[in-house]
């Protein structure tokens, strides 16, 4: 099955044409890395593909729902990680995944279930748990950012440099936790500038430059 | 793009033949109220009815002509057409709409400001004050005269776009919601009001009066309407200018793809 | 519908537990709005009979002050990290998260209102006459006021210039709060006669248009 599936997709932010008609299908499983300079339009494809910023021209489906019509299916099913953390710096790590795993409409008990095994799966510390976002590191954020996204159970995650700002042991560890959400089921698809990052989880790796598909390689 | 330099380029291009001629229509009909408000009429003089003084407004009447009908359009025809519009692009989400909407309310804004500086230069030889904190109409068109410039600079400072056009929206409707009660409440806070007892139905209506004052509402709703007209095809401009280079960045932007690949290669 | 009420609450409690853990609106704006009673005692000479006449105005210009930094400051807790797209894309309704900031806004306003009536009687000598009406001159007021700003706040969201375009867009539009809330006060507060009740009503129907329009409005905003 195809997770994901463009045709001639185009974005303008403003009129700026972000994304210039773009052809891409994903399969189940997969893990795509999108490569490119700054400013080709690897965090716009991830966005349009999350559901967050309309199609302007073109069409596309993503988890078999329509781009156009069915943004808010997409966004429930599909995970996201920017630039930022999307975390709340005041509230401990434990309430920061609790509150992301209640949002996404789970019961308190189901809610608290995930969060102990979102925790766990991406290897927070113990104490680090009753300590407030504000006073984790770098690495100790992205992966409290992942855990609250993880809660959901998404098919589909997409990650927007999700390497950059970490040392050795944060980038093997968001490795591992890729080669896990693959094994689980899911698909991922990472954007990246600097692609030997990511050769050790041998991707399909797809060029983009001047906002469209600029070419790609199997490896 | 900043608007002068799209005025440059399509120059005289905001008007067409029949705006040239409502342009037209409105200078002659502004000519003739300015020589009936200024010549025509007589000034407001009475008797008082027990002492025989001469009371009333004098020559400042002869002000009214234009702030009466000026009153009417800037507080309350320009922010409703805003409104309106701005509804319309909420439910259409078409760039007609908001473009009509921002060129009603900037319109407007400069009416409100014109009318709150007339009424302020008439009250002050009438009410012997430039400015009466109880009165009704006053204080609503000047808390308006604000909601109208906050919407004007959250357009100058908002992304280009439907965000922009989305949020003025918004601004222009709680504008005109609001209205009706900033008056009730003024209206409240100070029971006494100067302008209905001191001004229209205490003064002299006679047949010119009232024909001055019927010209002078007809006049300015053309002048507002050739104003809006003009505003409107301004706006119309720029935003056709922006989706003309649209289709050339799209080239651009996917020639970047065939450069960048020469370039590694 | 529960999973609405659900919603609201969860946004709610978290703007107001990370208000407890931060103590943005105790250690930073209450004092402030202190200090502005002490300044407006300054500025009319610190005689406690104007002082007292005027108390109602100055008491709500103060909080209209105060509700401006507790807005900006909901606004920046879904700017900071950009968790407001985290909330979008776990498919919160807008309407849940209008109602939710405004609630937790409210709560920090009735805060806001009790420690600013302790300033007015202990520096002004003011005294409450009648309870009734002060108490929901005061809870109406404060609904108004968060609805309002709550709105506000997100249509200057994520603009560089926010900060400034908030207070011109959002104070011209609660003047009818000012005057209405100064005038039941005034009332709740003895220092003139006035109809308390009727402003009270006039601030009631403020206060549910603000919220009907602004969770109607906020879809259109977050929809970005």
């Amino acid at each position: 099955m195809e997770v994901i599936q463009l045709h001639e997709a185009m974005v303008f932010l403003g009129r700026f044409p972000a994304l210039a008609g773009v052809n891409l299908a994903v399969h189940t499983g997969e893990i795509i890395a999108l490569q490119g300079a700054n400013g080709a339009g690897k965090t716009t494809l991830l966005k349009l593909c999350a559901g967050l910023i309309p199609l302007d021209k073109g069409s596309g489906k993503v988890l078999g729902h329509d781009l156009d019509s069915e943004q808010k299916s997409i966004r429930r099913s599909v995970a996201m990680l920017g630039h930022t953390s999307g975390l709340y710096e005041d509230l401990t790590v434990d309430e920061n995944i609790l509150f992301w795993a209640q949002a996404a409409g789970l019961d308190r008990a189901a809610a608290y279930d995930r969060r102990d095994d979102a925790i766990q799966r991406m290897g927070i510390e113990e104490r680090l748990r009753r300590l407030p976002v504000s006073r984790l590191s770098a690495g100790q954020k992205r992966r409290t950012s992942l855990a609250s996204l993880a809660v959901r159970r998404p098919q589909l995650w997409l990650l927007d440099e999700p390497h950059s700002g970490l040392d050795q042991e944060g980038r093997e560890s968001v490795d591992l936790f890729i080669k896990e959400a693959v094994k689980a089921g899911a698909t991922v698809m990472i954007a990246s500038h600097e692609l030997d990052r990511i050769n050790s989880l041998s991707p399909r790796v797809v060029t983009i430059a001047g906002g469209v598909v600029a070419g790609g390689e199997k490896q | 793009m900043s608007t002068r330099k799209i005025f440059k380029r399509n120059q005289g291009a905001t008007s067409s033949p029949k705006s040239r001629l409502l342009g037209l229509a409105t200078l002659f009909g502004l000519v003739t109220l300015f020589v009936f408000a200024f010549f025509l009429t007589d000034p407001d003089v009475r008797l008082h009815p027990t002492t025989g003084e001469e009371i009333g407004q004098f020559d400042a009447v002869r002000l009214l002509y234009l702030h009466v009908p000026m009153a009417i359009i800037g507080p309350y025809v320009a922010p409703l057409v805003g409104a309106v519009a701005s509804v319309g692009y909420l439910i259409k989400r078409t760039q007609w709409w908001d473009v009509t909407a921002h060129a009603a309310i900037e319109v407007g804004a400069i009416f409100c400001g014109l009318v709150l500086l007339t009424g302020s230069i008439w009250g002050r030889p009438v009410w012997n004050t430039w400015w009466e904190w109880g009165d009704v109409r006053l204080m609503t068109t000047l808390i308006l005269f604000l909601m109208l410039l906050g919407y004007l600079a959250l357009r100058r400072v908002a992304p280009d776009g439907q965000k922009q056009a989305r949020r003025s929206a918004i601004v222009a409707i709680v504008a005109a919601i609001n209205l009706p009660i900033i008056n009730r409440s003024v209206e409240w806070w100070e029971s006494r009001t100067l302008h209905q007892k001191s001004t229209l139905s205490e003064l002299k209506i006679e047949d010119l009066t009232f024909f001055t004052l019927m010209m002078g509402i007809v006049v300015f709703l053309m002048l507002f309407t050739w104003l809006v007209l003009h505003r409107f095809r301004l706006g119309w401009l720029e935003k056709e200018s922006l989706e003309q280079d649209v289709l050339t960045s799209i080239e651009e932007r996917r020639s970047e793809a065939t450069v960048n690949e020469e370039g590694t290669l | 519908m529960t999973q609405f009420f659900n919603d609201l609450f969860l946004v709610a409690m978290k703007d107001l537990r990370i208000e407890i853990r931060s103590r943005v609106i105790v250690n930073q704006v209450a004092p402030f709005a202190v200090l502005v009673l002490v300044l407006f005692g300054f500025a009319l000479d610190a005689d406690q009979r104007t002082l007292r006449l005027f108390a109602p105005g100055l008491f709500w210009v103060a909080i209209l002050l105060c509700l401006l930094l507790a807005v900006q400051r909901s606004v920046s807790l879904e700017v900071i990290n950009d968790s407001l797209l985290g909330l979008k894309m776990a498919g919160l309704s807008p309407s849940s998260i209008f109602l939710g900031k405004a609630m937790a806004v409210f709560v920090q306003m009735i805060f806001l209102e009790l420690f600013l009536t302790g300033g007015v009687i202990i520096f002004y000598g003011t005294s409450i006459d009648d309870l009734a009406l002060w108490i929901v001159s005061g809870l109406v007021a404060a609904l108004a006021l968060s609805a309002t700003g709550t709105l506000y706040g997100a249509l200057a969201s994520g603009l560089e210039v926010r900060e400034t375009l908030l207070p011109i867009l959002l104070l011209p539009v609660l003047a009818p709060v000012l005057i209405g809330a100064t005038k039941a006060y005034s009332g709740a507060l003895g220092e003139s006669v006035t109809n308390g009740w009727q402003w009270t009503g006039l601030l009631s129907l403020f206060a549910l248009a603000a919220l009907a329009l602004g969770a109607m409005a906020y879809g259109v905003l977050v929809e970005e």
